[in-house]
């Protein structure tokens, strides 16, 4: 993004191109989550809260270690506590850090109706443009991780910006700043996806979690935010991570084909309503029928 | 720790027993991790409960509360009959070789030889070396030569029992016979009284069948963690190492002290300490307790563990003579025995703290020193204020109410002083314990304790030093000043000893010298500096003093480069010998901010200052093999060079730097030894050179392995009305406590943030014991003990199981100690409003003196 723009083009006193002219830059940015090194601190949890400047709330004990239920449109970050018994008996407490995936085909974004309140940056970002939300709650519906939270008081829609007004500086989102194990690591897609293939092949080969890998959905064409979990095949175990998120089928038909069915319809309408009045001409003032006048009104004009 | 956070990074195995770093060391928890990525390191779990420490581990064992010595105890059978142990390391660093005396006796009835019953301690003299040479392929070492052993106290071995005598009356030890000069050895090991035989045979009793028994692990799975942990030593194997991280969960038992003994041995057999990777590494719960520790904020020792004067020692000479160890060894060895020189240590403490006034003619002000004649630890002084013999309590940096076992006597006591002052940043339970649940507002009138609370600074809003569990002295700055009348420590320490001094100017005293003579040479008297302070702790030269081998001369008034140029003729001043170097004429090196790391094995020589000499691995020439080479080459912290006639390498060498490997010098510099010790004699320990297990004073089986002394035998307990003790019968499940990673103590309660992530109190209770009570998540319970009645919420897991205890199903349960009485949940009336402790019982470590808040006995009831 602010890089693209800074790049280097042309350069004075100096022979040869500008350094770096011929440098194939990727753009595209990653969060990568490894559950296998979450330990569920929360730390990112706060780091949110913090550089976004939303204040406490109250919350509940509820049997977990976990905050609050679900993400809320002041707090876009949440660690998911979750028991899971293998099948040899061992326990496993699994810990997913829970925050917007910013989806390469994003949902909320396809189904918002409004001009400008969703946008798709170069680097992948999902970014959320508050002054233009009209709060339909459409992007709710859209998206497959149940992420965009709409806030009664604003009566607007929000979530996770992955920190694009610290990345568009060069500065990592605030939750993998404060992460204290590594679990979390931010950089290009292709890198984070390379160190998370890496991390998914030493559980596979070195700590007996077979069915290790990485997440990072095709049915929306990929995510900027991918998790290493120990146990892919099984991503529902996390808190819900759905298996094969999609853009939902009502929102695809109704953007898509029902839009376009829509269109027709009205343009059908229009067209029609131009035929009719060629054909028949202005609708014209039919003269009142005489059975039905009332004797009282025409007593009182006639007077 | 004996090694530092960062080294973690090297090990290849980490046993965390006793700790849950994963929550309450998350920052210090990535090496764990990096450890994990970078070298496939594997961690094991062992602990009461599934943590989130136990979810990044390989292996995790849920024992019973209070059975750790059983654990480690069968990991080192699991070794010796397995071989996997550092043979070389065990007989040249170790005193795996060395021949006890005769009649010495193991504990098969509970008991080690010498036992006192009326007294409760124990005749140590037979906890000795034999004195005598090379026996080595000789099994005929004669008897008691030379030092005469003492006749072995036989009255309360033959009984099978020990009494339980009352605590605080423990009777000063006779002075203690000493260790050898020349030791009995053998060093192929085979001398049915050498200390590996005797290992051995103690062990031998710590069947995987019993582990199973008594921890409730089952066997199949301790024989994987045995198996997975000596695989570093797999076919003797040097190259590998592991270390052993734990925290509070060993220390708080009435066995602490000797459960850390036997991870201490298990890292001597195995040729784990004084590596990168190994070591016996302790978490400090406070970003400071290892300061406190080492600035002696504990009874019985002095700044830099020295030890206590005590009635018996009627003088200088006579209390040097006591403390002073002499080098006890086989004769071909040598050993530093470092302690020889406690008289310079001492004698600059002295200087340090009464400057003109110590001098050589008053044995440097030995009497102002007070000498404590009995225990005089953290039980002890509640039970004596609520005895009525102590009126009055200053606490700063802690609440008391809340951190002591036995809540309910400690209020009760607290209303019987006179008076109470609390320096703290917000109003907590200890000052607000006149309004503790359950005390009506009537009898709140009727308590006529005065209590002054002094509002504090908080820790961003001072300077200072502090001490992290690798013994890192990091210098660091007031962000902040003090908000309205808060003050800093210690102004309002200086402003109390000001005035105090005054008072005793004007109306004298019956002994005054010790208070108007106390140094107070501080820029401004009623402000210390607190790096005139750290400079007083470095130490300096009160004449001009040289060392005699290079002819350096270090000026009078010149701060000292480290502890090597102490003195015991009063020409030197230090306030803490382990932190000289900390602040020296180059400068404070504790405020040194270097990120170089040539070696890549996270040293940072010049990151802070660490205690001792800079030194970030202690013991680091156990590293390398007896010839000066490293055990593996490519983690080398030291190593001899021939051609430089010295040791060189990574980190500062801790040991003779020009000792040559031929001259045999023991790497454990700190003990008489030279070695390191897997018998502990005579003086070292209060319950037995071996550790044994014992159980805690109240758990839910018998003791399988001398059911006739079930727990350890120098504990005390003490009378009052509140130290009352649950059976197995009405109280059957066992409980233990623990922090959040979301909380920090007592006082992140008053932040919202921190409110936010966990609001409210828990209990953490099996599945199946829910199911039995009717229990669902989320509702209120009562969890009782003996001496009171916790309330809570349910956190029902699958994360704490049903545990077979010598074929008996035992539940144990677990809760968070943070909730109280005051806070931001607390003040809205929404909590339950009980302090976790209410539930402890107050008897302790006949060692650290540490109660046992982990593992004891409840019951649990629906609310």
């Amino acid at each position: 993004m602010s890089q693209a723009a800074t790049e280097i083009v042309r350069i004075s006193g100096h022979a040869g191109p500008a350094p770096g002219l011929d440098v194939n830059r990727e753009f595209q940015v990653c969060k990568l989550v490894d559950t296998t090194t979450c330990i569920g601190c929360k730390a990112c949890e706060v780091a949110c809260l913090e550089w976004n400047g939303y204040t406490f709330s109250e919350t509940h004990f509820d049997n977990s270690y976990q905050t609050m239920p679900n993400t809320e449109w002041n707090y876009w970050n949440l660690i998911r506590f979750n028991e899971h018994e293998r099948e040899d008996g061992t326990m496993m407490l699994l810990m997913r850090k829970d925050q917007c995936m910013h989806c390469e085909e994003p949902g909320c974004l396809i189904s918002c109706p409004s001009d400008g309140a969703i946008v798709q940056y170069a680097n992948g970002i999902v970014d959320f443009q508050e002054e233009h939300c009209i709060g339909c709650g459409y992007c709710v519906t859209g998206c497959p991780f149940n992420i965009p939270k709409f806030s009664p008081t604003a009566k607007k829609v929000f979530k996770c910006t992955l920190c694009n007004d610290r990345v568009s500086v060069g500065l990592e989102p605030a939750c993998i700043k404060t992460c204290p194990t590594g679990c979390l690591h931010f950089g290009t897609k292709s890198e984070m996806k390379e160190l998370a293939e890496a991390r998914a092949l030493q559980l596979r080969e070195n700590s007996g979690y077979p069915d290790a890998g990485v997440y990072d959905p095709a049915g929306v064409n990929g995510t900027h935010v991918i998790y290493v979990l120990h146990d892919a095949k099984n991503p529902e175990l996390y808190g819900g991570l759905p298996r094969d998120p999609h853009v939902p089928w009502t929102v695809r038909l109704w953007k898509g084909p029902l839009k376009w069915l829509g269109n027709i319809a009205i343009v059908g309408g229009i067209l029609g309503m131009a035929f009719h009045y060629m054909r028949f001409g202005p609708k014209k003032e039919e003269p009142i029928p005489p059975t039905d006048r009332k004797p009282d009104d025409g007593d009182r004009r006639a007077a | 720790m004996t090694n530092g956070w960062i080294d973690i990074k090297n090990t290849d195995m980490m046993l965390i027993m006793g700790g849950n770093p994963a929550e309450n060391h998350p920052c210090g928890f990535k090496w764990a991790m990096e450890a994990k990525r970078n070298r496939n390191a594997k961690l094991i779990s062992v602990d009461p409960r599934f943590t989130r420490t136990s979810s990044t581990a390989d292996l995790f064992c849920q024992i019973r509360a209070g059975a750790d010595i059983a654990f480690l105890g069968g990991l080192i059978r699991y070794a010796i009959e397995n071989n996997r142990i550092a043979k070389d390391y065990l007989v040249n660093y170790t005193n795996a070789a060395f021949i006890v005396k005769e009649g010495f006796k193991l504990p098969e009835d509970g008991l080690y030889s010498g036992f006192d019953a009326a007294a409760g301690t124990y005749d140590k003299s037979t906890w000795n070396y034999q004195e005598g040479g090379d026996f080595s392929g000789k099994t005929d070492a004669p008897g008691g030569s030379g030092h005469s052993g003492g006749t072995q106290t036989t009255s309360a071995a033959s009984t099978g029992h020990a009494p339980e005598p009352e605590a605080g009356k423990a009777s000063v030890p006779a002075a203690a016979p000493a260790l050898p000069a020349n030791t009995a050895y053998d060093l192929t090991l085979q001398h049915p009284r050498c200390v590996f035989q005797l290992m051995k045979k103690q062990y031998s009793r710590y069947t995987p069948e019993t582990v199973e028994r008594i921890t409730g692990i089952p066997k199949e799975q301790f024989l994987k963690a045995a198996d997975l942990f000596t695989s570093v030593r797999k076919d003797g194997d040097m190259k590998k190492v592991a270390t052993i991280i734990y925290a509070v969960g060993w220390t708080q038992h009435t066995n602490g002290t000797q459960i850390i003994r036997t991870a201490a041995m298990i890292q001597l057999l195995l040729g784990n300490m004084g590596r990168a990777g190994g070591g016996v590494n302790a978490l400090r719960g406070h970003s400071n307790i290892q300061g406190a520790t080492d600035m002696a904020g504990l009874f019985d020792s002095m700044p830099g563990y020295l030890k206590i004067p005590l009635p018996t020692d009627p003088d200088l000479a006579s209390f040097l003579k006591r403390t002073t160890p002499t080098a006890s060894k086989p004769e071909p060895w040598g050993s530093m025995n470092y302690y020889q020189n406690t008289p310079k240590f001492f004698v600059s403490l002295m200087k340090a703290m009464y400057g003109d006034a110590a001098t050589k003619e008053n044995g440097y002000a030995y009497d102002y020193l007070p000498k404590p004649g009995q225990d005089c630890s953290w039980t002890h002084i509640w039970e004596d204020m609520y005895n009525g013999k102590i009126k009055g309590m200053m606490a700063f940096g802690m609440n008391g109410v809340m951190i002591g076992p036995d809540t309910n006597k400690n209020i009760n006591a607290l209303k019987k002083a006179d008076w109470l002052v609390v320096g703290e940043i917000y109003e907590d339970e200890t000052s607000d314990f006149w309004r503790a649940p359950g005390i009506s507002t009537d009898e709140q009138k009727t308590i006529k304790t005065t209590v002054y609370r002094l509002p504090c600074a908080g820790f961003a809003e001072k300077d200072g030093s502090m001490t992290n569990s690798a013994r890192w002295v990091t210098w660091k700055y007031a962000a902040v000043p003090p908000p309205g009348q808060a003050r800093l420590d210690q102004d309002i320490v200086a402003d109390i000893f000001l005035r105090v001094r005054d008072l005793y100017k004007k109306e004298g005293g019956a002994f005054p010298d010790p208070i108007l003579n106390l140094s107070w040479a501080y820029a401004d008297a009623a402000h210390p500096p607190l790096s005139q302070v750290a400079m007083e702790l470095n130490g300096k030269a009160l004449a001009d003093i040289t060392d005699p081998a290079t002819g350096q001369v270090i000026k009078a008034g010149q701060q000292l480069p480290g502890f090597g140029w102490l003195r015991d003729d009063g020409t030197t001043m230090c306030g803490n010998w382990i932190y000289s170097g900390m602040w020296t004429e180059a400068g404070a090196q504790c405020q040194k901010r270097g990120t170089e790391d040539p070696s890549g094995m996270g040293v940072y020589q010049n990151w802070a200052w660490s205690w001792p000499a800079n030194r970030r691995v202690l013991y680091n020439r156990a590293s390398c093999d007896v010839a000066g080479k490293p055990w593996d080459s490519s983690r080398k912290q030291i190593w001899w060079n021939e051609a430089a006639g010295k040791w060189v390498g990574n980190d500062v060498p801790d040991f003779k730097p020009d000792s040559h490997p031929k001259e045999h010098l023991g790497p454990f510099i700190m003990n008489p030894e030279g070695v390191g010790r897997l018998f502990a004699p005579i003086g070292v320990l209060a319950d037995g050179p071996f550790p044994e297990h014992y159980e805690p004073i109240e758990s839910p089986t018998k003791n399988i392995l001398h059911p006739n002394q079930a727990n350890n035998p120098l504990v005390r307990k003490f009378k009052s009305p509140y130290d009352k003790f649950g059976s197995p019968e009405e109280y059957s499940i066992v409980c233990t406590t623990y922090r959040l990673t979301e909380q920090y103590h007592y006082w992140t309660k008053n932040n919202p943030m921190n409110v936010q992530l966990i609001p409210e109190p828990f209990i953490e209770i099996p599945v199946e014991l829910a199911d039995e009570k009717g229990i669902r998540g989320s509702d209120l319970i009562h969890v009782i003990s003996a001496r009171g009645t916790y309330t809570a919420k349910a956190f029902v897991t699958r994360r704490l199981r049903p545990m077979m205890i010598d074929g008996k199903k035992v539940y144990q349960i677990g809760l968070p100690i943070h909730q109280g009485f005051r806070g931001i949940q607390e003040d809205k009336d929404r909590d339950a409003r009980t302090p976790a402790n209410l539930l402890t019982p107050a008897v302790t470590d006949p060692n650290a003196h540490t109660p046992e808040s982990k593992g004891f006995l409840v019951k649990v009831e629906k609310a």
